[in-house]
């Protein structure tokens, strides 16, 4: 897995375009909190669950699609807030659509489905969550105390 | 590639703060405001919805206050901080969090008294109730626990009864309930102990002492491990939806940070005790050179308990430091070593013959040793507990408190060791 801060600083500056995975049009779901987070950061998200999709309910003003594969246009990373035993499929699609990045969430860890990534290139990272890791990073989350990890003698960028 | 792993000492000086955004500025701002303005609508709500992270309001969160609770977590090895106005503050957030009416905490016996006020008194208004154990028996620990308890409380170098808790062997009692342990280390500071390596899972500072060091200011911060299972059942406020902040659920939205999130959306939020922009920067410039500042304390404090221990006039030495004292071995586990010797901090406490009107005798005598009720200070303290702090109790209530008569506390400062142990003498000459 890709865990370092300079690894997860160029995953989030390259990867603009990010499917995501079981995404909820609750407002107080997790997912939702992620999706509109990285809206907010100029990021282009597209939801994937075939709950909305059956009725056609776009979610933060975008298309969602029932699966992975339907997606029009190319993905950079793919986002999964679904249950571990439900990722190693949705790996095999992630390499199928060319994406360049499998990102399991918080509490999301198939270690199968990161070999899998691995081993076709592309960048993994499981058990972490993009918003919390773009916060600590990117300086939004110095607000709340958290120990970041981050020592520099540069101007938060 | 591995992330380096910086040091204490550059922690003390870097965690929490990089050069400011807008300015550029080396040396941290003082965000000396109440309020934060909104980009819009949306942002306002993102915000409030915790969606989007950033300040509203210096009672929930303000930038400098950030940098010292980024600052502490980082040196406690710990997942995220809260800041509150005092040491007292910070515990009552960790205990107005996790507990509720009908609540139960175990804690050690010999705390600082206002740790034992809040927990008997204060709390017990409230229907939280506490059974107070000896805290060198990990296994009273273990047979006070009832199905209702909901916290294990206690000193890592305990205040003033210098007992030195086994952080491991009870972090272990607690967890086999299902509970957490929350450990004071306000008299090690982080330098010297670091309570989450042993196995504790929030740790709470009083940072008017070493870790702002210089006297002037009141502070206190807490520091979550981030490890704490509270998906475990006992822990609802933690899992449910909050209803002290519209419908979240604090720890399947923030994890490992969870417990701070709550602290400061629900507790500290409406309990109303922040910290001061102002005051957390005024900690912040004695917290650059917290290590510099506890080697010296470490090292003079030894040199004055073995120089107490060879005088005529002093009955007996309480410092653990010291390889008598009953607790040298868990010293040397859990504190650093500094100058080859495992680091016991700066409090000390020893018995001037000739009882109490002996005791009053050495404090009045001092030339320069301070005759106050704080710690941790740059400045030599002293105190004599049984015509001061303790006064209203008679001599048996005293002794049971763990305060003889004779017994003066001392917090040893950083002054040259020389004038140190020439004031002492000559204090201890003139008690006679």
């Amino acid at each position: 897995m890709n865990n370092d801060i300079s690894a997860l600083l160029r995953i989030l500056r390259d990867y603009r375009t990010i499917a995501i995975v079981g995404l909820s049009a609750e407002w107080s779901r997790p997912s939702f909190f992620v999706a509109k987070y990285l809206q907010g950061f100029g990021y282009r998200i597209i939801p994937v669950n075939p709950r909305y999709a059956a009725t056609g309910t776009p979610i933060l003003g975008e298309t969602c699609y029932a699966s992975l594969t339907e997606i029009p246009v190319p993905v950079d990373m793919v986002d999964v807030f679904r249950k571990a035993e439900d990722v190693l499929p949705i790996a095999r699609e992630v390499i199928s659509i060319g994406a360049k990045c499998l990102w399991q969430q918080l509490g999301v860890v198939n270690l199968e489905a990161d070999a899998l990534a691995r081993e076709a290139g592309l960048d993994s990272v499981f058990n972490r969550c993009v918003k919390i890791e773009h916060a600590r990073l990117k300086g939004g989350l110095n607000w709340a105390g958290i120990n970041t990890g981050v020592i520099s003698a540069k101007r938060q960028g | 590639m591995m992330d380096h792993i910086y040091r204490p000492e550059t922690l003390t000086i870097h965690a929490g703060q990089i050069p400011d955004k807008a300015t550029g500025a080396r040396a941290l701002p003082i965000y000396q405001t109440t309020s934060f303005v909104f980009d819009s609508a949306d942002h306002a709500a993102s915000l409030f919805n915790l969606q989007t992270f950033g300040n509203v309001y210096s009672r929930l969160s303000n930038p400098t206050v950030a940098a010292l609770e980024e600052r502490v977590a980082a040196l406690e090895g710990g997942r995220a901080g809260l800041a509150s106005a005092s040491g007292m503050a910070s515990e009552a957030m960790v205990l107005m969090t996790l507990l509720q009416q009908g609540d139960h905490v175990v804690a050690a016996g010999a705390l600082y008294g206002g740790s034992v006020s809040l927990l008997a008194v204060n709390l017990a208004k409230m229907g939280i109730t506490t059974t107070f154990v000896d805290a060198r028996k990990p296994e009273a620990f273990a047979a006070a626990i009832q199905p209702s308890t909901r916290a294990v409380f206690a000193e890592s170098l305990g205040n003033p009864s210098l007992t030195v808790m086994d952080i491991a062997a009870v972090a272990d009692v607690a967890h086999a309930h299902g509970l957490p342990l929350v450990i004071d280390n306000t008299v090690p500071s982080p330098f010297l102990c670091n309570p989450i390596q042993f196995g504790a899972d929030i740790v709470v500072h009083s940072a008017t002492k070493y870790l702002a060091g210089h006297g002037t200011t009141l502070g206190g911060v807490i520091v979550e491990s981030g490890k704490f299972p509270w998906g475990n059942g006992k822990f609802p406020g933690m899992t449910e939806p909050s209803a002290g902040y519209h419908g979240v659920k604090f720890f399947e939205t923030f994890g490992d940070f969870a417990f701070c999130m709550r602290a400061r959306m629900e507790t500290l939020r409406v309990y109303g005790a922040a910290l001061s922009p102002m005051a957390a920067w005024q900690i912040l410039q004695g917290t650059e050179t917290l290590h510099v500042r506890m080697e010296r304390h470490c090292s003079n404090a030894r040199k004055v308990a073995e120089f107490l221990k060879n005088h005529k006039r002093v009955a007996w030495v309480n410092y653990p430091g010291l390889a008598e004292h009953p607790d040298h071995a868990l010293v040397q586990k859990q504190m650093r070593q500094v100058d080859g010797e495992p680091g016991a901090s700066g409090l000390l406490a020893f018995g001037v013959k000739g009882g109490l009107q002996a005791g009053v005798r050495f404090i009045e005598a001092a030339q320069f040793m301070s005759h106050l009720a704080n710690i941790g200070d740059t400045r030599t303290l002293i105190i004599h507990p049984a015509s001061t702090t303790h006064r209203q109790l008679d001599e048996a209530q005293q002794v049971a408190a763990g305060v003889l008569p004779d017994m003066v506390r001392m917090s040893v400062g950083i002054e040259h060791i020389d004038d140190i142990l020439w004031d002492i003498d000559q204090a201890l000459e003139r008690s006679a």
